[in-house]
């Protein structure tokens, strides 16, 4: 379904991405994971067009097109199909939970009113958020701001969801109920490409995994071959050096 | 030891000194400020759109108008534009000067401010799907005057007492209306007081107001750590 190669990109004489592709298909739970400044989340932010990637190739819902020169209006298409949760949440800090989900609705998509108010409570019961749908982003704690911004990507009915590290910027305790959202989501059946450094998250949820280093893909596959059998010596050291994280969930 | 008739000229003179005020200083002020949000909000939108041409003129205007007097724009156009054929009534001479002079100081302040929201607001609301304008119009602008509102409100106190420099183009205005009583009375001292009482006043209700103001907006609070 989402599909690009050869993505390049660099940020002055900086090269973050050196040729990387990747391949997402309907239902995928896709986990990126590597050190950092591996290039993971530029990767991501490139397919999102939140950087302009300097080359490569996209396809996406059966149309193609070139990541270093595409239109605007591509842009506003293809984003209308996806939905993005940001590492710091980044809700709208001037509205409330459910005008937070109910605005990319009605303002981008035109719905009518009743229609959006009736699918953003939907997806805020669904997030767990359903009691606090008048409260202001400053009246939440780090965790339930995150699950409104799932619910705010879900209320698009979006074809694939970014995850940008979603819960790095979480205290401990409250990286399990994003995380449960999340396992929810993907049981559902969710097309989900997810840079995250919960090993655990990796592991027990996505079926497919992408390990970067040095802005390239040194190794990529199914999740329980990649645990249980990494082919490199890279990732091999990898996973020893996060093996502290397993568990922490 | 204050008389009885200093006592009686300065209740006399109040309602003379408070009329100029209700019918010029307010109106003067609040058209002029009015208008002011109008052309600092486009002057600073501009600039933070880095809107090639307009930004520039943008630049060109705030630098002309924060480097020169106010009251040597009002003399221009009050006692120079007429050599161009160009007759401009006081009332509406004052209304141009204050609005275009206090448009250029808001329009930093409101840039300062635009530039002060988190640019991961720009990007999430492009990830939902919103234009540019859309999450200018809905999302940026909203917060930036948010946190422009103190110094705005700051600016409109300013602009308040600064409307008495309009004396000088004739308009009768509150310390024009005291200084013919003044002239009449040679009471300076407690006339000037007087007036200075009262523009204290107007100012008090500006500040009741911006504290109201703050209150309200302060609904959804401030972003934690």
């Amino acid at each position: 379904m989402l599909k690009v190669t050869n993505v390049r990109k660099s940020f002055g004489d900086l090269e973050i991405l050196k040729g990387v592709d990747l391949d997402v298909n309907q239902g995928d739970v896709a986990a990126i994971l590597g050190p950092s400044g591996s290039g993971k989340t530029t990767l991501l932010r490139c397919v999102n067009f939140l950087e302009q990637a300097d080359q490569g190739t996209m396809v996406f819902d059966g149309e193609s097109f070139e990541m270093g020169r595409v239109s605007r209006k591509d842009i506003a298409r293809i984003r209308k199909k996806t939905a993005f949760v940001f590492q710091g949440y980044n809700l709208f800090l001037n509205k409330t939970a459910l005008q937070n989900v109910t605005e990319g609705l009605i303002v981008a998509r035109k719905m009518p009113k009743d229609q959006a108010l009736e699918i953003a409570r939907r997806a805020l019961d669904k997030v767990g958020m359903g009691d606090r749908t008048d409260h202001y982003p400053s009246q939440l704690s780090g965790g339930q701001q995150q699950r409104v911004a799932i619910a705010r990507a879900l209320a698009t009915e979006p074809e694939i969801i970014f995850f940008d590290e979603p819960t790095s910027a979480l205290d401990p305790e409250l990286i399990g109920e994003v995380l449960a959202v999340m396992r929810r989501l993907a049981e559902e059946g969710m097309t989900m490409l997810v840079v995250t450094h919960e090993m655990n998250f990796a592991r027990t949820v996505s079926n497919k995994v992408i390990f970067m280093e040095h802005g390239l893909i040194v190794e990529q596959g199914d999740s329980r071959e990649f645990f249980a059998n990494p082919r490199e010596e890279r990732t091999r050291a990898f996973l020893r050096t996060v093996s502290g994280y397993a568990g922490r969930e | 030891m204050i008389d009885q008739g200093l006592l009686e000229l300065l209740a006399d003179s109040f309602t003379k000194i408070l009329l100029p005020g209700l019918t010029v200083t307010v109106p003067l002020t609040v058209i002029s400020f009015s208008l002011a949000m109008i052309i600092a909000v486009a002057a600073a939108l501009v600039q933070f759109a880095n809107i090639r041409g307009l930004k520039q003129l943008a630049r060109f205007y705030i630098w002309v108008v924060r480097g020169t007097p106010l009251l040597v724009q009002l003399f221009t156009v009050f006692y120079g534009l007429p050599s161009l054929g160009v007759v401009i009534n006081p009332f509406p001479a004052a209304v141009l000067v204050f609005s275009v002079n206090e448009g250029a100081y808001a329009a930093e302040i409101i840039r300062a401010a635009l530039e002060s929201v988190p640019g991961g607001q720009m990007e999430a609301g492009y990830c939902v799907g919103m234009s540019y304008l859309q999450i200018i119009r809905r999302i940026v602008l909203p917060q930036a005057l948010r946190t422009a509102f103190p110094s705005l409100s700051n600016s409109l106190i300013s602009m308040l007492k600064d409307t008495s420099l309009a004396s000088v183009i004739t308009l009768p205005e509150m310390l024009m209306a005291t200084r013919r009583i003044v002239a009449r009375t040679y009471e300076a001292l407690a006339l000037y007081l007087e007036v200075g009482l009262v523009y204290l006043l107007f100012c008090t209700v500006i500040t009741k107001l911006q504290k109201w103001g703050e209150g309200k907006l302060n609904s959804y609070g401030r972003q934690k750590g």
